[in-house]
């Protein structure tokens, strides 16, 4: 349970950084090391040199940016968890934030950190791809912009070039009395990686009927994906459970899904379809509460 | 390479392999054999140390990326030799602790959850040990230690500024 020996680098500043990274194809970025480190003790991994991001503090911040919350890539867990900007404009991120590990993995853990490790049942990742997150990225030719379908290409796989390192996440923002979001997952223990896990978003009308609609299902597939149909198929709509559920269900019944010792296909089948049922009923429930109250 | 480390309040300048941990560095360089090594892979929590206050994992940490940090080990927590803290005192006398192996880790834990919270509720305090694996299971107690310190830190003497 040690890592293999490795060459330690803490550069100055990104530049720096992406030459290393682009003149070695096995050097890796380490930021919170939350996931890398472990990874690395199992000898999973055995990067050549480690490149220290954490310090940087250009990439630690959470901004508005136009329609969208920038959060710099190694802007730690824990910060974003308790961050007023984003409980506001990205409540599905603060919602699912104290899911990801423990307080002390989060204390370290960098945002970035986990959207470029792209682990399957991170819910970080899970986050990205139902809000269309978009990840940006720069090179020593300059910086990219790539919205979360392409970025995410397979299991722990991501479209960031060798030499590259991954600076800011943009979410997209959603406000109003009329929003509400809901996150649901099943693992062993307490933030222990999920089984299945679901999160969903929703925009209601002022006769609740549903203006916008985004479900994620995380953790059963090797890339986190939405369920777009259902969104269309309940555009203009009340969402009612009874038939939303069975959308969920045939959706779900045409994916093909991981199965290991822990979790066989059809249980994260079935858990996927009520977790995701779940969410998008709570986001219902909780979309314009206190308006309601107040009449 | 060469880390400096303000352990327990006393600067450390000490050599390591970029691979060592800071809970190795800390046990192996430093002779510090409090806090336990467990998993080594981030699940169990018993090498949990304060990181500028903060709870993190040790073994989840290479020393090299804590050069300049404070950390506080389970050695730094009494207030004079041969005497306990607050919290470590509520752990005895509940019998918050068995085989002992996650004591130092959960004292740690509920010392960062104090100094942020004087008033925990059950909730919290479950919380707040949640990554921290007790294979005794003896949570009952625990969860008692940390409550009863927290109301002993309440009543203890405010310092003077803080008097209206």
């Amino acid at each position: 349970m040690k890592s293999a020996p490795f060459d330690y680098h803490r550069p100055d500043n990104i530049d720096e950084a992406c030459a290393i990274l682009a003149a070695d194809e096995d050097a890796r970025i380490i930021a919170g090391g939350q996931s890398l480190v472990p990874m690395m003790a199992m000898r999973l991994v055995r990067p050549t040199r480690l490149v220290d991001i954490g310090r940087f503090g250009s990439l630690s911040y959470v901004r508005a940016l136009g329609d969208a919350v920038a959060i710099g890539a190694t802007t730690r867990q824990c910060v974003v968890e308790r961050d007023p900007l984003v409980g506001e404009y990205v409540p599905l991120l603060s919602k699912v934030l104290p899911w990801v590990g423990h307080a002390a993995t989060r204390a370290r853990g960098t945002i970035g950190g986990s959207i470029a490790h792209a682990d399957p049942a991170a819910e970080i990742v899970l986050v990205a791809i139902t809000l269309e997150a978009k990840l940006v990225y720069c090179t020593r030719l300059g910086t990219v912009e790539v919205p979360a379908p392409e970025f995410f290409t397979g299991l722990m796989t991501t479209a960031l070039p060798i030499g590259s390192c991954l600076t800011a996440i943009h979410f997209p923002c959603i406000a109003g009395e009329n929003v509400g979001v809901g996150f649901h997952e099943v693992n062993a223990r307490r933030s222990d990686f999920a089984f299945a896990s679901a999160a969903a978003q929703v925009a209601l009308e002022d006769d609740r009927s549903c203006r916008e609609l985004a479900i994620g299902i995380g953790a059963v597939t090797e890339v986190p994906f939405r369920l777009d149909a259902i969104a269309a198929e309940f555009s203009g709509q009340r969402i009612e459970e009874p038939k939303l559920r069975m959308a969920i269900r045939d959706a779900m019944s045409e994916v093909t899904l991981m199965s290991d010792l822990h979790a066989s296909a059809d249980y994260r089948r079935r858990a996927a379809t009520t977790l995701a049922t779940r969410a998008v009923m709570d986001a219902v429930a909780s979309a314009g509460a206190e308006r309601r109250h107040v009449h | 390479m060469s880390i400096d480390l303000t352990v327990n309040g006393r600067l450390c300048r000490i050599d390591v392999e970029p691979r060592t941990t800071l809970l190795d560095c800390l046990r192996d360089g430093l002779g510090l054999t409090g806090t336990h090594v467990g998993c080594e892979h981030g699940i169990c929590g018993a090498c949990t140390v304060l990181l500028d206050d903060v709870p993190v994992r040790s073994c989840l940490m290479f020393a090299v990326q804590a050069d300049g940090y404070a950390i506080t080990t389970i050695e730094g927590v009494a207030p004079a030799p041969g005497e306990l803290s607050v919290i470590q005192d509520a752990f005895c006398e509940t019998h918050g602790m068995q085989c002992g192996y996650c004591t130092p880790a959960m004292i740690l834990t509920a010392q960062a959850l104090l100094a942020n919270n004087p008033a925990p509720t059950r909730a919290d305090i479950v919380d707040a040990i949640s990554g921290n694996i007790c294979r005794c299971t003896g949570y009952a107690q625990i969860v008692e230690a940390i409550a009863l310190a927290a109301e002993r830190l309440r009543g203890v003497n405010r310092p003077i500024e803080a008097a209206p």
